[in-house]
This record gives structure tokens, sequence and C-alpha cells, in this order.
């Protein structure tokens, strides 16, 4: 895929970088000139898929987490990556209110989140190795240049 | 600050004055519960005025304090909550639980049964 343009981030898994993060991811998708309910999809998706990185994927050791955004046309892609420990089984976890760690008071609707924010939602997980969260945003308020 | 209090009559107010997020939380939690531990009131309005960001840890964070007060018989709800916000909350289904109020002062009658507390 040819993008327009594209922007590579890479932090360690410290939950001070999840602000970091959406902002971050929303500021390079600002050029899309999307409404104020756009940004707030975008930041939201994207804290959920980091946080998922850092208290899932790597238990809250120290990791790194990697984000792409790519722009064609009038859509951001998004891709968010950890080389944790995966998830064992997809389908259970990306459950609404399905959550692994209900001690921490995690509500387990982050991919439900994600789901409903995003106009594409695609999880590559495998067991040992890594979970990768690419999502799609199409920005409507872009208007096309004829 | 990022957390506020105020005491009126059994209620107590939570105002949070930050984005919520996993990272921020985790100590709101702490100072809430520890709030509630020393003035032990009968209900909690969280007040999401100042709350301009908001992630699911959010719902977490509510829902936990929910039940710590709903041991004692009490009641918590919600107040003045961003469009952005609230979807996430509805979403969630807890709003059929912790009702949501256009502001601080409708969330107060709610609760002390449509009297109304000047705030």
């Amino acid at each position: 895929m040819q993008y327009d343009n594209e922007m590579r981030l890479e932090f360690l898994s410290k939950s001070s970088n999840e602000a970091f993060a959406r902002v971050a991811v929303a500021a390079f998708a600002s050029q899309l000139d999307p409404t104020i309910e756009e940004i707030a999809d975008i930041k939201t998706a994207v804290s959920e898929a980091v946080t998922n990185s850092i208290i899932h994927g790597y238990e809250e050791n120290l990791g790194i987490v990697k984000i792409f955004a790519g722009i064609k046309d009038n859509a951001v892609d998004i891709e968010i990556s950890d080389k944790g420990k995966g998830i064992d089984n997809l389908e259970e976890a990306m459950q609404p209110l399905y959550t692994s760690k209900p001690d921490m008071e995690r509500s387990g609707m982050g991919f439900t989140i994600m789901e409903n924010f995003m106009d594409k939602l695609e999880v590559q997980s495998i067991p040992g190795e890594g979970t990768r969260i690419i999502m799609k945003k199409v920005i409507l308020s872009k208007k096309l240049t004829p | 600050m990022d957390l506020e209090f105020v005491k009126e009559l059994n209620t107590l107010i939570v105002k949070i004055n930050c984005e919520l997020d996993h990272h921020t939380s985790d100590s709101l939690r702490r100072k809430v519960d520890s709030e509630i531990q020393r003035y032990m009131p009968r209900n909690v309005v969280f007040d999401f005025e100042g709350v301009r960001f908001m992630d699911s840890s959010g719902i977490g964070m509510v829902m936990g304090r929910y039940k710590n007060i709903k041991r004692y018989e009490g009641k918590a709800v919600m107040a003045s909550l961003r469009p952005e916000i609230k979807r996430i909350f509805e979403m969630s289904g807890i709003t059929k639980i912790i009702p949501q109020f256009t502001n601080v002062a409708k969330a107060l009658e709610s609760m002390q049964g449509g009297k109304k507390d000047a705030i």
C-alpha cells in the first residue's frame, strides 16, 4: 500500500506513554481535518490498544510498543504492535465485558470500543510472540480535492 | 489538582480534573477510596466536567467505587459528561446502575429525594 503520508513511533511500555501515544496519533491524523468527534474516536481507540499492550502484552514489564500510521486519501490506517505474551483465546478476549484482569478493575470494553469507534479492526496475535492491532478510520469531514 | 472533594450533606462529590486512562486511574482510585473511608458518605457523585478524555479505564474506576458504596446501601451517580464520554459509559451498560445527570445540582437532587441543595 502506497500511503500519502506515514509516521512511526516506538516507546517503552510505560503507562505514562499512553497519553503521549494517543495525542501523537491524533495530531498526525489531524491533517485530514477530522471533526472533534473523529479525533476523540481515534484517541480512545489508540489508548485502548496501547493500554492492552502495556497491561496484557507485557504484563507491566518493560517492552517496546510500536505504532505505525499511514494516510491514504481520506482515511488513516493505524497499527499498534507489541512483542508481549500474545492472546491465547482471541474470541474470548474480544467479547464485550470479558477481562482477564478483573482484579485490576479492567472493564473488558477495550476491543468493543475499538470496534465501535473505528471503521475497521483486525487483531493478529501469536501466543508467546506478540500482538498487532490494525485499525482504520475514515475521516468523513475531509473534502476530497477534485 | 487532579481531584477535588466536596461534601454535601451525606454525599461525597468527586470532581475529576484530569484525563482518565489506565495511567491516571490507578492513583485516582486510591485517593477516592481513602476519602470514602474517611467520610463514609452514603452517596457519591462523580463530576466529569473537568474530564476531557476518558477510555475504558474510567468504566472500571467508577464501577469499582460503586461496588464499595453499594455495600452500605449507598448510591453512585455521574454528572456533567461530554458526549464522547457519555457514549463510552452507555456502551458498557453501567448507566443502568449508575445514572448520568446533566449537572451536579440535578445529580444531588435525584439523591436527596427532590430536595434542592445549593452547591
